[in-house]
């Protein structure tokens, strides 16, 4: 497995990016190294400007000596690794139950026609993608939305106008 | 320990931890079920086999619920059916009905169980999903669309051949089964995922669309391209073989087959078999009847025995012929009063012959492959050479077992490998006398006569150390020689080392032999130094080698293409050209026959005659002919009884292939080999030759005239490559790059082909693939020069 690893991608993976993963795959048993997948994708995603290729999955898979269809099922399978390019800020907007019944549809609506774009889309100046997402676990602060790390929860046309705003 | 449980009002005793359906599979009660099959992982996943137990709240699935004492199942009541039928109904939601254009309609496990638990109208009216086919290569058809994701192919490709191609990538409605980016499956065993695929989805791609299975009957078979002997089912349609399948035994190959297996047979309907006896007059191919063709052997064997001498005449047949045309063919040379008989088409090495077993065998089952804790394999490249063998030390090693390989071809694998040392074919000997020194030192015990002089210059290694020491640990090892070590040039030394080394650690030794039938061959007596079952060989014979480099007056050919089956093909096409009469017993009008032969007679490939294979184990495995000969084909064995009537030969009076198997089984009785060979005292070892090296690999679709001749095999990326394959390290040393040419030089003979770099060449070696153009005129394992041009 080690010759294969020199061989293939793995020097995608960059130094701190391979820190990263290295302390998650600490927290797990030697021989469960592929217990780290989901932080090794988050990392690398990361590193890549907020989306995956499969070259750096592939890699992912070569570091933690894991099959490569293992690693696409697991990226393929959650939201938010993203296999397509996105832009620099990924809004993310829950449309699940509780922010559907406080609004989210207004929310979607005033974001689509700010930004000029529909759901699944990313302007043409790379800035913004906008993604619908299943419940994000905030319903007391509905209708919300995700932006990088952070949560904006009570959206108003006027809250989201200041949060945009604001992002370079 | 047992515990008692009721299904359907039938007490039963049932094993304590087998689950639900286990127990009423072995009481012929059938649970519909998709996802459980039982050589593979529980996924309880379809929920097809709800079943009702009592006391139990809701419905629970029988392949994933446990035994207990005293518990009551009911497959068929009303709860356990409403709910079978509410999961039929969920799981045709996205099924297409088009099973009138499906491959797999009539013999589907999805149409069958709708038949049971289907409503008659769909009440899904929403839109159904589609999914885009998948490319898995040239055997493996995809009908995305039709999946209901039972993961059976997914577990397949991690549980039993260990390399996960398929995924089931994206989730809920938007969940397929594939590759993800697109790929040709790889995997020698890949085609079984066709079969456990129990929708259309994954169906056999040279097939399609051919038959419906109402059309087709059934006859039992044997596989006949490598030393197992799987067990098949060959498909008959409009008296073609249409397809093969696995017939379970588990004794065998549980239910697997290789992809050889499944998909070599295509060469039998090749457009190019022979179907009239053939004879060359003043260098022009001429049909005939079979009268005519006969005599016409009987007259010129008769004159090449009455001008020249008996011991002019020589045979050659393939190791895959059956037992029957082996004992005919030998009796048939020794009735004329020659001894010169053999199947050893690729072996060089014959030195040692008079001391080998009876047969070579696996010197244990094929199920006590899976229980080794320790095996070393020589000279193989097992998983392309015998799948199947493969596929039980596999088993083994997850199970814990040292499984350790020695040879000249670096092969990955899809198990743990204690050690994989690979090195120029030159230096196995010395590799070997390695292992057996570390050994040796480790037990303090007196080295046999000659080794201490001719190891001396041997160096042990860590790696000798690390064999040595997991065989010498191992309470149950084995020793194997592969088919590469078989031809390898100095076999006889690598056989006295590994028995040295099986002796020295209490291991089981074995060979992996090449062809259906060579265990067959030996006990048939189609060797020049031994009769039937062993016996003194009378007249004795000439081993080919010899038989080629004497240039006999007459050879007859069954089974042969001697410029692809022979393993010095220039020496045996000179040999062929040089004589004056060549008979050649064969199911193609192949051209090297064409070039050198004098009568081409028709026979039968082992789907169209009946007769017996021994496999590697010692077990004998009889077949009937699934399909009539094609054309005026004939079995050989009938071919050969008929050539001993014409030639007044005594003792061919065999009315059926079994009355010949019988007789030869009798002769042979409770016999069993003993593979362990006497010492002899060793050339001295060479660790670091001179020069370059050729590898030689025979590709695992190049085995034989009929795989040689499946169109789909060939696709497939084991086809073999006109290529120099070097290492990456050797390319360098070269100064050559991926594609470029370079020329292969050798006893003033010189080639080209171009580069390609290939990790599983050792160091200073050049493989090329065996039976490539040109590749003739370079000795199997020898020195070469090597220069970039």
């Amino acid at each position: 497995m080690s010759a294969q690893m020199q061989a293939t991608g793995v020097a995608l993976i960059n130094d701190a990016s391979r820190a990263d993963i290295d302390r998650w795959v600490a927290k797990y048993p030697a021989e469960q190294k592929q217990s780290a997948v989901m932080a090794a994708l988050r990392i690398v995603q990361d590193q890549n400007g907020g989306w995956l290729t499969n070259e750096l999955m592939d890699a992912v898979a070569d570091y933690l000596e894991m099959p490569k269809i293992a690693v696409y099922e697991v990226a393929t399978f959650y939201s938010m690794y993203e296999l397509e390019p996105v832009g620099r800020h990924k809004i993310c907007v829950c449309t699940n139950i509780s922010c559907l019944l406080c609004g989210s549809d207004d929310v979607v609506k005033h974001l689509e026609g700010k930004l000029g774009i529909k759901m699944g889309e990313t302007t043409k100046d790379r800035r913004f993608t906008l993604k619908e997402v299943e419940c994000l676990g905030a319903c007391c602060g509905a209708p919300m939305m995700q932006i990088g790390n952070s949560y904006f929860e009570n959206l108003t046309a006027q809250k989201i106008d200041d949060i945009i705003g604001k992002l370079d | 320990m047992l515990v008692t449980i009721e299904i359907d009002g039938k007490k039963v005793q049932a094993r304590s931890g087998a689950m639900v359906i286990e127990a009423a599979d072995e009481l012929g009660i059938r649970i519909p079920r998709f996802c459980y099959h039982k050589k593979l992982s529980i996924a309880a996943n379809c929920r097809m086999c709800l079943v009702e137990v009592e006391k139990a709240a809701k419905p629970l699935p029988a392949c994933a619920t446990p035994v207990t004492e005293g518990m009551r199942i009911f497959t068929k009541s009303r709860k356990a059916l409403d709910a079978q039928k509410a999961v039929m109904e969920f799981l045709l939601i996205n099924h297409p009905l088009d099973c009138p254009i499906c491959d797999q309609g009539g013999e589907c496990e999805l149409q069958d169980v709708a038949m049971g638990y289907g409503r008659d109208v769909s009440r899904f009216a929403e839109k159904k999903r589609v999914v885009k086919d998948k490319n898995l290569g040239p055997l493996i058809s995809t009908d995305m669309t039709r999946c209901i994701h039972c993961t059976r192919c997914v577990r397949f490709g991690e549980e039993i051949a260990g390399l996960r191609e398929l995924g089931a990538t994206g989730r809920g409605e938007h969940m397929e089964i594939g590759t993800y980016i697109e790929k040709a499956v790889q995997h020698e065993l890949s085609g079984n995922v066709i079969d456990l695929c129990p929708v259309g989805a994954l169906t056999n791609k040279p097939f399609r669309f051919s038959a419906r299975a109402w059309e087709m009957r059934q006859f039992p078979t044997i596989a006949a391209h490598d030393c197992v002997g799987s067990n098949l089912n060959a498909h008959i349609g409009k008296n073609k073989v249409l397809r093969m399948v696995p017939r379970d035994n588990e004794l065998v190959n549980e239910t697997w087959i290789s992809d050889r297996d499944r998909f070599g047979f295509e060469g039998v309907n090749s457009d190019d078999r022979l179907r009239v006896p053939m004879i060359k007059q003043n260098g022009q191919w001429k049909e005939t009847d079979w009268t005519s063709a006969l005599d016409f052997v009987a007259t010129g064997l008769g004159k090449i025995a009455s001008t020249s001498g008996v011991s002019e005449i020589g045979a050659l047949c393939s190791p895959s012929s059956t037992v029957e045309e082996m004992y005919l063919l030998q009796r048939f040379i020794r009735g004329l009063g020659s001894g010169h008989v053999d199947h050893r088409l690729r072996q060089t090495d014959f030195s040692d012959q008079d001391a080998a077993p009876l047969y070579p065998s696996l010197g244990q089952s094929i199920e006590h492959l899976e229980t080794v804790d320790a095996a070393l394999v020589i000279g193989a490249d097992i998983r392309r050479q015998q799948p199947l063998l493969a596929h039980r030390l596999r088993m083994a090693a997850l199970d814990g077992a040292n499984v350790m390989f020695l040879g000249s071809v670096g092969s990955t694998y899809q198990f743990p490998v204690a050690a994989n040392v690979v090195v120029d074919p030159r230096c196995l000997t010395n590799e070997l006398a390695g292992v057996a020194k570390a050994l040796l030192k480790q037990a303090s015990v007196n080295p046999p006569a000659g080794f201490a002089e001719s190891a001396k210059a041997v160096q042990v290694s860590a790696d000798h150390e690390a064999i040595a020491k997991a065989l010498k640990g191992a309470r149950n090892a084995t020793v194997l020689l592969g088919t590469d070590a078989i031809h390898h040039p100095d076999l006889s030394t690598l056989r006295s080392l590994a028995s040295l080394i099986a002796q020295l650690t209490d291991a089981k030794l074995g060979y992996m032999t090449e062809g259906a039938n060579a265990a067959g061959a030996w006990l048939a007596g189609m060797v020049p130094h031994r009769g039937p079952s062993g016996s003194k060989g009378a007249p004795a014979g000439s081993p080919i080698s010899e038989m080629l480099r004497q240039a006999l007056k007459a050879y007859v050919l069954l089974g042969v293409e001697p410029d692809k089956d022979c393993g010095d093909v220039r020496a045996a096409m000179k040999a062929m050209r040089d004589a004056n009469f060549v008979v050649a017993l064969t199911a193609y009008q192949s051209p090297s026959l064409e070039q050198v032969a004098h009568v081409m007679l028709p026979v039968a490939p082992f789907t169209e005659t009946s007769g017996t294979f021994v496999n590697a184990e010692g077990r004998w495995q009889s077949f009937a002919g699934a399909v009539a000969p094609q054309g005026d084909a004939r079995p050989a064995w009938k071919v050969l009884r008929v050539l001993g009537n014409v030639m007044h030969i005594d003792g061919f009076e065999f009315m059926s292939s079994e009355e010949v198997r019988d007789e030869l089984r009798t002769r042979v009785g409770n016999a069993h080999p003993d593979n362990k060979t006497r010492w002899h005292p060793p050339r001295p070892f060479v660790s670091v030759p001179q020069g370059f090296t050729r590898v030689t690999l025979v590709a695992p679709h190049s085995v034989d005239a009929i795989v040689r001749r499946s169109d789909a095999l060939q696709q497939t990326t084991d086809a073999p490559t006109f290529a120099a394959l070097v290492s990456d390290e050797t390319a360098r040393e070269l100064s050559v790059r991926e594609g470029q040419m370079v020329a292969m030089a050798q006893g003033g003979n010189e080639i080209t082909m171009p580069v390609r770099l290939d990790a599983r060449v050792p160091r200073g070696c050049v493989l090329v693939y065996a039976g490539q153009p040109g590749a003739e005129h370079l000795d199997p394992s020898a020195t070469l020069t090597v220069r970039g041009i």
